[in-house]
């Protein structure tokens, strides 16, 4: 008997596009670096705003560009935000983040500030923040079927028990979603090197397996075009060394427990691209754990399971990320980062079934309403990922 | 106690999932996808997370985990040793 049924509800918002988020922020983004001091000074006046500071957005041209676009847009339309301040250095592109945004119905407004200034900016700025803040603030939760909860997952500083537990721990947990009907993802495709085709002979169709091979054979193209060595030095990480992990195959097998015993894949995305229906996608994306884990909130996920080994203490400023761990000195040493702690799978004191099950009743507390560790310690972490140079 | 676990009976290698493994310790290891035990003298002392040799490999051998190739022998192994990056690397990149 799972944790989970077609009965199971959380309590969420539900945005005016019809999405359903777990958390109601509202947001003071910035288009691009230069933007930076007025957001962080908007969310400075306006009690319960957050400023998501990055370091980019000047001079990006072509599919990098677009990528910023559609990560910045993305992030604004995530339903765990209630409503967005955008502010550029120039009224152009930050109009074209404030209309991708209003697609979905949210209150957003937006601010250049050429031809005003940082202090005009902030005050006309600070004005709208604090009417969304406080419409946002009476929005209410209510019960949803937990189909729509949208739930995304990659590993991180991971070592050998994540491969024997904390993976599987996750996999375990999407194979019940899926049976939900439940919109999953998972991502990493270097981290997939060496079970590529354990991947690709989950593929829900011939049509997507060749769609990831595609995307993961491009990627090695990268590696092999810019490595000085056989990026042992990178791949495994020197933290997943030192757990204990020796190759990128090893590192690999670990990684794909993640994605279960009997889920399959049923489309692939491109970074930052919202899937179109419920099922398991694959985004071709980075293994960086913050790059990889703010193109998921940009997708549009809501909840995010994050099995560590040694220890990675990532958040992200919009995306709940709940951690597990199978390694009992980590969730010693560590404990204030773990959410969910699974070192009874390696003693045998827990069978899969049982851990998969604590690792949903952590989703559901944490989709409620209850802070991850990684939000009470304030960890924001918000990375774009830049694909060349800019112009 | 469960000193290691590996994922399938022909695995070369087990993981070390408590702390302090020293030489010379008796080891105690679970299978876990058949959920049978097996057990292997420790011949080096080994960190917890790190991998044990469950049998005699040389150079140029396939390391199996996962019952899946994660690698080749690079320097002679016995059954007991620590295994990592110094006897086994990635055939891939």
């Amino acid at each position: 008997m799972s944790a989970i049924s077609q009965e199971t509800t959380f309590l969420g918002y539900r945005r005016e596009n019809g999405r359903v988020g777990v958390r109601n922020h509202v947001i003071i983004l910035p288009l691009d670096d230069l933007s930076n001091a007025a957001c962080e000074a908007v969310a400075h006046n306006i009690k319960g705003t957050m400023a998501i500071p990055h370091p980019y957005g000047r001079l990006q041209f072509g599919a990098d560009l677009d990528l910023h676009f559609r990560t910045l847009i993305g992030t604004g339309c995530n339903p765990n935000v209630a409503a967005v301040v955008v502010i550029g250095i120039e009224e152009e592109w930050t109009r074209k983040v404030v209309d991708g945004i209003a697609a979905t119905g949210k209150p957003v407004q937006g601010f250049g500030i050429e031809r005003y200034g940082d202090h005009e900016t902030i005050r006309k700025a600070s004005i709208a923040a604090r009417e969304f803040v406080q419409w946002a603030s009476e929005k209410q939760r209510e019960p949803c079927p937990l189909k729509e909860l949208w739930v995304s997952t990659k590993c991180g500083e991971s070592d050998t028990t994540s491969g024997c537990g904390a993976n599987p721990t996750v996999g375990n947990a999407f194979d019940k979603l899926y049976a939900l009907g439940s919109t999953l993802l998972f991502g990493e495709t270097t981290e997939l090197t060496g079970g590529e085709q354990i991947v690709a002979a989950r593929c829900r169709t011939p049509e997507i397996a060749k769609q990831f091979m595609a995307m993961f054979d491009r990627y090695q193209e990268v590696v092999e075009r810019h490595k000085t060595n056989d990026l042992s030095d990178s791949q495994p990480t020197k933290g997943n060394i030192a757990g204990g992990l020796t190759t990128i195959e090893e590192k690999a097998l670990g990684n794909i427990q993640k994605i279960g015993k009997k889920c399959m894949i049923d489309g692939v995305l491109d970074k930052a691209e919202a899937p179109t229906g419920p099922g398991l996608w694959f985004m071709d994306s980075s293994s960086a754990a913050a790059e990889m884990v703010t193109l998921c909130a940009a997708a549009g996920y809501a909840v995010h399971f994050f099995p560590t080994g040694q220890g990675n203490i990532i958040g992200n400023p919009i995306l709940p990320v709940i951690k597990l761990c199978a390694n009992p000195r980590t969730v010693r040493t560590m404990s204030e980062h773990i959410d969910v702690d699974v070192t009874g799978l390696l003693q045998r004191e827990v069978n899969l079934d049982e851990a998969g099950d604590k690792l949903l009743a952590c989703m559901l507390r944490t989709a409620n309403g209850r802070l991850t560790a990684a939000e009470a310690l304030g960890h924001r972490e918000f990375v774009l990922t830049r694909l060349y140079e800019s112009a | 106690m469960i000193h290691f676990v590996l994922h399938d009976g022909n695995d070369s290698v087990g993981v070390v999932v408590v702390e302090g493994v020293a030489a010379g310790a008796e080891l105690t290891g679970w299978i876990m996808d058949e959920d049978r035990m097996t057990s292997v003298t420790a011949r080096q002392d080994i960190p917890i997370g790190h991998k044990i040799a469950l049998k005699d490999m040389a150079p140029g051998d396939t390391v199996l985990k996962y019952a899946v190739d994660i690698g080749k022998v690079v320097a002679p192994i016995r059954a007991g040793d620590h295994t990592h990056v110094h006897n086994v690397k990635t055939k891939r990149w």
